[in-house]
Parts: C-alpha cells; sequence; structure tokens
C-alpha cells in the first residue's frame, strides 16, 4: 500500500506556497532542532563529566544561543497562532493576517533577544 | 462521497488515536504556554527584574529548572530549587517531551510511507519518549 502523491522532491521544492509555506517549513525546521538540542541537552546534564560539560559549554555559547532561541521562540509563536486558529476554525479566513500579527510579534521580540545574548557575550 | 466528518456529531467522527494526539499537540501547546508564563512570574516575584537578563529569565522560563539560575546574579538559590518549580519543571517536560516526540513521528510520516516503516518508527518514538521522560525527571530531581 503506502501513499502516492504522485510529486517528486524537485517539484516539491518548486512549491511556492509564500508566507504560510514559510511559516510551515520554520516551524518543522524549529521543531526538529528542538527535539535535537533539548534531547542533547538533557543526554549531557544526565551524563555529566568531561563529555557532559562540553556539550553543555556548546549550549551556552552565544552563536548556539541564538539559533536555538530562534527554533524556540518561532515554533512557540507559530504554534500558537496554529492552536488559536485550530481551534477556532472560523478565524481560518484571517489565515494571512494572523502570519502578519505573528511577524510583528516574533521581529521585535527575537531581536531585543539576539541584542540582549550578543551584548551578554561581549561582557556588559 | 461520504458526508464530511465537520458536519457529524464527535460521536460517529471515529475519534481514533490520531484525532486525539491531534488535539493533544493543542492542548499540551497551551499547557506549555501556562507553565511559562507561571514560571516568569514566579522568577519576578523572586526578584528577576534586578538579578537576571532577558535570555537568562527567558531560559529559566522554557524550564523553571535550578542549575537554569547558577550563572545570573541571584544571591540565594533556595528558592529558586524549591519542589515547586521542580514539580513545575517536571510537568513542562513531560508535556514538552510527549508533543515533542509526537511531533516527530508526524514529521516521519511525511517521509517513510510503508506500514512497516511507520510501524518501527511509532516503536521508536515509543521507546525514546518513555525513557527521556524519565531521564528529564532525574535530572530534574537529582540536580
Amino acid at each position: 500500500m503506502g501513499l502516492n502523491r504522485n510529486v517528486g522532491l524537485f517539484t516539491g521544492l518548486r512549491y511556492r506556497g509564500k508566507g504560510p509555506m514559510l511559516t510551515f517549513v520554520l516551524h518543522r525546521i524549529g521543531g526538529v532542532g528542538m527535539a535535537v538540542f533539548v534531547a542533547t541537552h538533557i543526554l549531557a546534564s544526565f551524563l555529566g563529566g568531561q563529555g557532559g560539560l562540553f556539550v553543555n559549554a556548546i549550549y551556552e555559547h552565544w552563536l548556539f544561543q541564538i539559533v536555538v532561541f530562534f527554533c524556540a521562540m518561532f515554533h512557540a509563536i507559530n504554534g500558537l497562532r496554529i492552536t488559536i486558529l485550530d481551534l477556532w476554525p472560523k478565524l481560518i479566513e484571517y489565515q494571512r493576517e494572523a502570519i502578519w500579527v505573528e511577524w510583528a510579534v516574533f521581529i521585535p521580540l527575537y531581536c531585543f533577544s539576539v541584542y540582549v545574548i550578543v551584548r551578554t557575550a561581549a561582557g556588559g | 462521497m461520504a458526508e464530511k466528518s465537520r458536519n457529524l456529531p464527535i460521536s460517529r467522527r471515529g475519534l481514533n488515536f490520531e484525532t486525539m494526539m491531534w488535539f493533544f499537540t493543542r492542548l499540551s501547546a497551551l499547557g506549555m504556554y501556562a507553565f511559562i508564563l507561571f514560571s516568569l512570574i514566579g522568577a519576578l516575584v523572586m526578584g528577576a527584574r534586578t538579578q537576571m537578563n532577558f535570555a537568562d529569565i527567558m531560559r529559566w522560563g522554557f524550564t523553571p529548572n535550578g542549575t537554569h539560575v547558577q550563572s545570573t546574579n541571584v544571591p540565594d538559590l533556595a528558592p529558586w530549587v524549591a519542589p515547586l518549580w521542580r514539580l513545575v519543571a517536571s510537568g513542562m517536560v513531560l508535556l514538552a517531551v510527549a508533543h515533542g516526540v509526537h511531533g516527530l513521528v508526524v514529521v516521519a510520516d511525511d517521509y517513510i510511507v510503508s506500514p512497516r516503516g511507520r510501524q518501527i518508527v511509532r516503536l521508536i518514538s515509543i521507546v525514546v519518549m518513555l525513557s527521556m521522560s524519565v531521564v528529564g525527571l532525574y535530572v530534574i530531581w537529582t540536580s
């Protein structure tokens, strides 16, 4: 059995879904990224020792934090949009507007966080 | 064509496991938001405004674990490792692991389409979910 979508990988990559597609891709990247980061972080804290300290040192590096924070913040805010639209299906009509609101919340919050992370890393 | 399920009462919609997990994903997201808000408010009550920066307080929000505030200017760690925060962190870890592992299964289902492969993915996911929950709880209650 199995599924047959009649769409190959390269046809799929050429699909231009614009705003909603971009949030879908970022949500997926953020979700998988967080699953990997959180799993390694918990395992490193559990194992401890030299290896654990090394992994958690990478985790606390400011460059890594900027990436992790993007994953977590975008996944959280986009997830809230999905939850609200799914639990009140009538709002689906305003999906594109909801995505603009989402970016309006995410961009200032994320930029401020990056500013704080970089300023802390620069020692002040 | 079959009748659209949204026109049916819930008892006839076929509320199967996948539907339950669809709901669980949304509801656990709201649950995690509740934990994060609770942790952030608790941190502000405990004096985070003058002792922590924004990035540290967000880290505390995602999991209120004592080791997350060790590197900050908090003078006394005792209130930050109280059983209340360990309970909140435990709830956060359990919800996050279940939500995350189910999310990985959803992603895997987009690329692994044979029934046998999907069965293997589900078996692995159950093992990963149980072991990560136990390890996460162990880290929270012993750190």
